[in-house]
């Protein structure tokens, strides 16, 4: 590129000689001439070669014959700036493209390249693709994990922003897992190795993205097939304006034809609008990972643009999936004791449930206190801690045992707690609501987006009570998995034809809907391979707000190409125009070409100044 | 079956796009799709005529542009 840059300069610094110094007028010339040879050489020798080749609409053959031609008529000052100038701007372009792809690259800067594996009791650091599962490997502070794995040994803080966007450090002690590509900062860790590299999160993610271009959108499509048309009429129209009108015309000069239809030549270069497309996508695909959200191909950023329906699934995806106690009413007794003996009695029991009683109790539990429990199968726990007998678990435990309590209408499961015979409170236990949530489906609903679904398996009034806090249009709840692909084939039929419905899920269990949505979103599939692969577009935090951020992206991407796209065909076939009646000049065309390509190159660039959070 | 290559030397991506549409030509080539961005080639064919298949790519990308280069990931 620097040898380029080079010839470019030394032609220019000839040529504003040429045209500012006045010498004999072949002197002149002569540089021009030099001028010429230094910055067109090789086009005119790749011009050559494709013509002993039989590819005719090639461009450096329209530019050699444009030059060659103006020079022909006389016209030495425009042969040299044409070529000059497109040499520019091929130099421009590839600068852009080389700065883009080495951005994506950097993004891209989480393939690890070795891994320190443990081995007969040393140490050796191998290529990440060696290591066997259930090997011992060893990071430390400013290494990547080459693979997926569980700590044995250590503990440490990560970095894993270049896996999900997310600018907070992760902890990690031993027992917890660990994913390939984070960056290890300060702890020395000991990882048992979970699974190939091959199959490690880093080496997927990195194939999702190395591949997301070989998906086109279609105003890629549309480009290329406008360029394959595009060039030919204009170079036909050229000799057609050369040969005819001197001919049929009195008093026309052929040397005043022949300039424009070498204008034409001139302009007849789609690689500015060809690239300018791709440049945009690939820039926008680009900055939607530095945001955590990785996205197949250029063809789903642009349906992502014409969304209409999102379709969510609730649980893992609105609400956290995760059951936590959200009340307590104690009668009698303080909350905290109405939780310890619930926790008690909970304590031997594995049910999800007792789980969340545990989580919120928080407490170390002094076993010796729990005399006996008896699980009582659909109903609860009898247990007797200490001296009190203690019952915990739904309405019907509590009718059975004559129990005389308040009924309680909360959404979620209700936990009743009867203590000696006597009702002593409820623990009400649901599912939460994520916190960016409602502010996901208010933001979708500014951006143009006409219609937000809620698909569930839970029961009716838990789903209504979530849609109804979320501002959700549409629910519908007790839908088994065959019922969601049921709802979302009724939901395609409703959206209008242009309009795109995207599926929003977490990737357990509705791969089918995903695969059957204009657009399938998984989310938080950080770790989960059966999303990734299912998935159009892939979250890899589980923040329901990325899908506001990538709707964004996508609408900021499409406009870059429609203003490249209408941009560049206006002022080419405005100059060509302008050209054939004989009003506008070789300058003119000059700028048609590599003014618009260097301004829709400049365009599309924008698309890799998207800030990550 | 499909292979994934890296494509080296391309100009432009007009021409990314012309060399596409050759080798799309191809007897044996179900699909063919390059991206001139990233760099690579994507070939779907018959896996029973690999060899041969690969063998007339390579000789389109010769007769269309000299100074590409393909190398099998």
């Amino acid at each position: 590129m620097k040898k380029r840059a080079i010839k470019i300069l030394v032609s220019l610094l000839l040529f504003i000689v040429a045209m500012c110094v006045e010498f004999e007028s072949y002197v002149t010339n002569c540089i021009f001439v030099l001028s010429y040879i230094i910055v067109g050489y090789e086009i005119l020798r790749k011009a050559i070669r494709n013509i002993l080749r039989g590819k005719v609409f090639d461009e450096n053959f329209l530019m050699t014959v444009a030059t060659l031609g103006a020079f022909g008529i006389g016209e030495f000052p425009e042969a040299v700036a044409v070529m000059l100038f497109y040499q520019i701007g091929e130099l421009f372009q590839s600068y852009a493209v080389d700065k883009s792809r080495k951005s994506i690259a950097n993004l891209m800067d989480i393939r690890p390249d070795y891994a320190n594996v443990y081995r007969d009791g040393n140490e050796e650091k191998v290529d990440p693709d060696e290591v066997k599962i259930g090997e011992f490997v060893i990071v430390r502070p400013g290494e990547k994990i080459a693979l997926d794995g569980v700590v044995v040994e250590g503990n440490t803080t990560l970095d894993t922003k270049a896996l999900t966007g997310e600018t907070m450090p992760r902890e990690a002690k031993e027992g917890d897992e660990v994913l390939s590509g984070s960056i290890n900062i300060n702890g020395v860790i000991k990882i048992k190795v979970t699974k190939e590299y091959g199959e490690s999160t880093v080496s997927k993610i990195l194939d999702l993205v190395e591949n997301a271009s070989s998906k086109k959108s279609k105003s890629e499509n549309f480009i290329t097939k406008f360029a394959k048309y595009y060039t030919p009429i204009v170079v036909i129209i050229a000799v057609v304006l050369a040969v005819f009108p001197p001919l049929l015309i009195k008093g026309e000069l052929f040397s005043d034809w022949l300039y424009r239809a070498l204008s034409f030549l001139v302009v007849s270069c789609p690689c500015a609008l060809v690239i300018s497309i791709p440049l945009s996508f690939f820039g926008g695909i680009g900055g939607a990972s530095k945001i955590g959200v990785l996205i197949k191909g250029s063809n789903y950023l642009e349906a992502l643009s014409k969304v209409e329906t999102v379709v969510f699934d609730k649980t893992g995806t609105l609400t956290k999936g995760v059951f936590e106690v959200q009340k307590i009413e104690a009668v009698g007794i303080s909350e905290s004791e109405l939780l310890k003996f619930a926790a008690y009695s909970e304590h031997y029991s594995n049910h999800p449930i007792s789980k969340s009683i545990k989580v919120a109790f928080n407490e170390e539990i002094e076993e010796k206190q729990i005399i006996k429990t008896e699980e009582l199968s659909g109903r609860g726990i009898f247990a007797q801690i200490g001296e009190k007998e203690v019952l915990v678990g739904n309405e019907k435990l509590m009718k059975e045992k004559g129990i005389d309590f308040s009924e309680c209408t909360d959404v979620g499961t209700i936990l009743y707690v009867g203590i000696d015979g006597k009702y002593a409170g409820y623990i009400l236990i649901a599912d939460s609501v994520k916190e960016d949530s409602a502010n996901t489906i208010n933001q979708l609903k500014k951006n143009g987006i006409k219609k937000t679904v809620m698909l569930t398996g839970d029961r009716k009034n838990v789903g209504e009570s979530v849609a109804t806090k979320l501002g959700l249009d549409e629910v519908y709840a007790e839908l088994l998995p065959d019922g969601k692909v049921e709802k979302v084939e009724s939901l395609l039929k409703q959206k209008s034809e242009q309009g795109k419905l995207a599926f929003v899920g977490d990737g357990i269990n509705d791969a089918p809907v995903l695969a059957m949505s204009d657009i399938g979103i998984a989310m938080g599939a950080l770790g989960a391979d059966s999303a990734i692969e299912a998935a159009d577009i892939v979250i890899m935090t589980d923040e329901p707000s990325k899908i506001v951020s990538s709707i964004k992206l996508s609408k900021k991407t499409m406009n870059i190409v429609k203003e490249n796209i209408v941009f560049a065909i206006f002022i080419k076939v405005a100059v060509l125009v302008l050209t054939a009646f004989g009003l506008s000049t070789m300058w003119e065309a000059v700028f048609a070409d590599v003014g618009v390509s260097i301004i829709a190159i400049l365009n599309a660039l924008r698309m890799l100044n998207v800030k990550s959070k | 079956m499909k292979s994934k290559f890296k494509i080296k030397g391309l100009d432009c991506a007009n021409c990314a796009a012309e060399l596409e549409r050759a080798i799309q030509k191809i007897d044996g080539i179900e699909t063919a799709v390059i991206s001139f961005m990233s760099e690579r080639m994507e070939l779907e064919y018959n896996e029973s005529e690999k060899a041969e298949v690969i063998e007339k790519v390579k000789k389109v990308i010769k007769k269309e542009e000299p100074d590409v280069t393909i190398e099998e990931m």
